[in-house]
């Protein structure tokens, strides 16, 4: 059955052994109606100035909402941004968004990518008026707030109601870990590796602790990261630790996609940690990986795919 | 049967619609209207190169955006209770003549001796999501990469400022709501031997004075060479905000 048809409201499902989100909708009344509505503007270019580009364009669901084709993301007429657009899934789960944690609540995370000029480089009013003046907008909210006015508090609300339901936790590790499948030797050996050298800064369910590091990438910070926020010296060259679920679809790796394969991500783990006074701790010395470790951790990661999150209807185009 | 009880229906619908109607007033109220005089020391501030003032620092400027927010109004009557406005954020822009005065309403009739306000956003709401009202982003004070409310923003040109190229333009957006660089400001303005008299037959007014000067003197002197833009949450943002916290003043009060 479609969202369409249904009956009853689509629900926030918590999985069984995580924590109750932060955001939970509690101030944003979750409706089919409103998850419909969030859906088709996650697929509307004309939230870019020159109606080329959706959030869609950079987040598709058949990469866990990332996109292979750029390192950096490409916005309106082609201009590079700086940073590789994350893959997007638990987002209920997180207080702080993008790669500085610069953005404090799921529901304004669009007012960035919209306004940013490498993205959609649109304004806000203009924003609201194209979907005033639309065909189908009007109905549209007031199917899901019972009226035809477009304002951006609507708007963003019912964004968040589509990005906030974007619920990762089907993948062979989730079936694995409520004892519903096994791993093969390898994944296993990987789980267990994993659990030594990466959990602390990526721990399950998220595989993020949600905090800021600087993971050995460089000693000279062209982008400061976290600093650039919080104005810091101790957090220059310090990011958001990504979510490792459905990795190895969200290639290329890191803020600015330095790295091709997880196979890269693995060397500079082993090998190329670059010191500076901001460096982690925890990876001051780090005990290089054998060719197999490698493999097995890769195997592991595998597992975090859930396939059933980018096949999911629901979350599909749907014009 | 069936009579009867269409008759208790509608009798019921009467009743709870006459209720609507004429509410029993317990709690009369009325308004105030705040109406802010934007100048620079003593001239009336006139936007975009029309005019051109000095700051304690002797540079020249002028203005082209001047805005604000005042938010979580409180009036105190001379026992002591205190009315605080619900859902009290208020943006004044001197650019836009809708916006130079703002209404406070359902406030109880009775005799006030103070106000208190914030300039800016409180922390709760620069944190909650998307917002309305004078809060709607799209007017255009919303911070959206490093989210959170400009408190006030202030935008002109001065030949002192050779930093930022030919068109020598300055521009100040006080943002920073939490830690040390919490740049949200408290006002207190005591009406002395005045009071604002809400009554059923008057809408008092209060007329402040908003001084863009204060900008830039007590308790730190900033010059605009040396400071030709702030964004950040810093202490160059926050010296911003500790000096116009006494920008406020009350000219006159008309009952
Ligand atoms: C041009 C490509 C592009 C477009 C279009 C785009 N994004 Fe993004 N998105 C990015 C990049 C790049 C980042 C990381 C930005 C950063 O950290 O500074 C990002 C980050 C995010 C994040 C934060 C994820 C996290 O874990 O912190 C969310 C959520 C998001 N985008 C949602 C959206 C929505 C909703 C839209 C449509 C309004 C959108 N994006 C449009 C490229 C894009
Ligand atoms: C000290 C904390 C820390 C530890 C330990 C750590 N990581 Fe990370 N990881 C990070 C941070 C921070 C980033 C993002 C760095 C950046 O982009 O600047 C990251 C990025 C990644 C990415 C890229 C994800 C993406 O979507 O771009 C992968 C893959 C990854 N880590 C895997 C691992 C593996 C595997 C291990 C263990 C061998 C590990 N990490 C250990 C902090 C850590």
């Amino acid at each position: 059955m479609t969202i369409e048809s249904a009956d009853e409201n689509i629900q926030l499902v918590i999985p069984d052994g995580w924590t109750t989100p932060p955001y939970n909708f509690s101030t944003n009344n979750l409706t089919n109606a409103g998850f419909i509505l969030g859906r088709k503007l996650f697929y509307e270019k004309k939230l870019s100035a020159d109606n080329s580009i959706a959030c869609a364009s950079c987040h598709q669901q058949q990469f866990a909402f990332s996109n292979q084709t750029h390192s950096v993301s490409a916005g309106v007429n082609g201009i590079l941004g700086t940073r590789n657009a994350p893959a997007l899934s638990n987002l209920v789960w997180q207080t702080n968004f993008m790669w500085n944690g610069g953005v404090n609540h799921i529901e304004v995370v669009p007012l960035s990518p919209i306004t940013n000029h490498f993205e959609m480089n649109e304004t806000l009013s203009n924003v609201i008026n194209k979907l005033q003046n639309d065909l189908e907008y009007p109905a549209l909210f007031e199917k899901a707030f019972g009226t035809t006015t477009v304002t951006s508090q609507l708007m963003l609300k019912a964004m968040a109601q589509f990005t906030g339901m974007l619920v990762s936790s089907n993948s062979k590790y989730d079936l694995y870990s409520r004892g519903e499948t096994t791993l093969t030797e390898s994944e296993t050996n990987g789980l267990n590796l994993f659990s030594q050298k990466c959990s602390s800064c990526h721990p399950a369910p998220l595989f993020t602790n949600l905090e800021y590091m600087n993971f050995g990438l460089d000693s000279i910070f062209t982008d400061a990261g976290r600093a650039g926020i919080t104005g810091l010296a101790a957090d220059f060259g310090l990011f958001k630790v990504p979510s490792l679920r459905n990795v190895a679809l969200s290639y290329p790796y890191m803020h600015d996609g330095r790295f091709a394969t997880l196979v890269d991500v693995l060397e500079h783990y082993s090998r190329g940690i670059v010191h500076s006074s901001t460096l982690s701790s925890e990876l001051n010395s780090v005990t290089p990986l054998s060719h197999s470790e490698k493999q097995d951790i890769i195997s592991f990661l595998y597992t975090l795919t859930d396939n059933t999150f980018i096949t999911d209807d629901r979350f599909k185009n749907p014009n | 049967m069936k009579n009867l009880l269409l008759f208790f229906l509608i009798s019921t619908l009467f009743i709870s619609s006459c209720k609507k109607d004429a509410p029993v007033n317990l709690h009369p109220t009325g308004s105030v209207v705040f109406k802010f005089n934007n100048m620079v020391g003593d001239s009336a501030l006139v936007l975009n190169n029309a005019k051109s003032y000095v700051n304690a620092n002797n540079d020249t400027f002028t203005v082209q955006v001047f805005k604000y927010y005042i938010s979580n109004v409180k009036f105190t009557k001379s026992d002591g209770t205190v009315f605080s406005e619900k859902e009290s954020y208020h943006l004044i822009d001197a650019g836009d003549a809708n916006r130079t005065q703002c209404t406070i309403a359902n406030v109880p009739y009775g005799n006030y001796t103070s106000v208190s306000f914030m300039i800016g956003v409180d922390s709760a709401r620069n944190c909650s999501g998307a917002q309305t009202g004078d809060l709607d982003p799209a007017l255009g004070m919303f911070w959206m990469w490093d989210t959170g409310y400009i408190f006030a923003e202030l935008v002109g040109t001065s030949p002192q400022d050779t930093a930022t190229g030919l068109n020598h333009l300055f521009t100040y957006a006080i943002i920073g709501f939490k830690g040390q660089y919490n740049a949200i400001k408290s006002v207190g303005l005591n009406f002395f031997n005045d009071t604002v008299k809400v009554s059923p037959t008057t809408i008092p007014q209060i007329n402040l004075k908003t001084d863009v000067s204060e900008w830039f003197k007590t308790p730190v002197n900033i010059s605009i060479a040396a400071v030709p833009s702030t964004d950040l949450p810093n202490q160059t943002t926050l010296n911003f905000a500790n000096n116009y916290a006494d920008m406020f003043t009350i000219q006159s009060i008309r009952n």
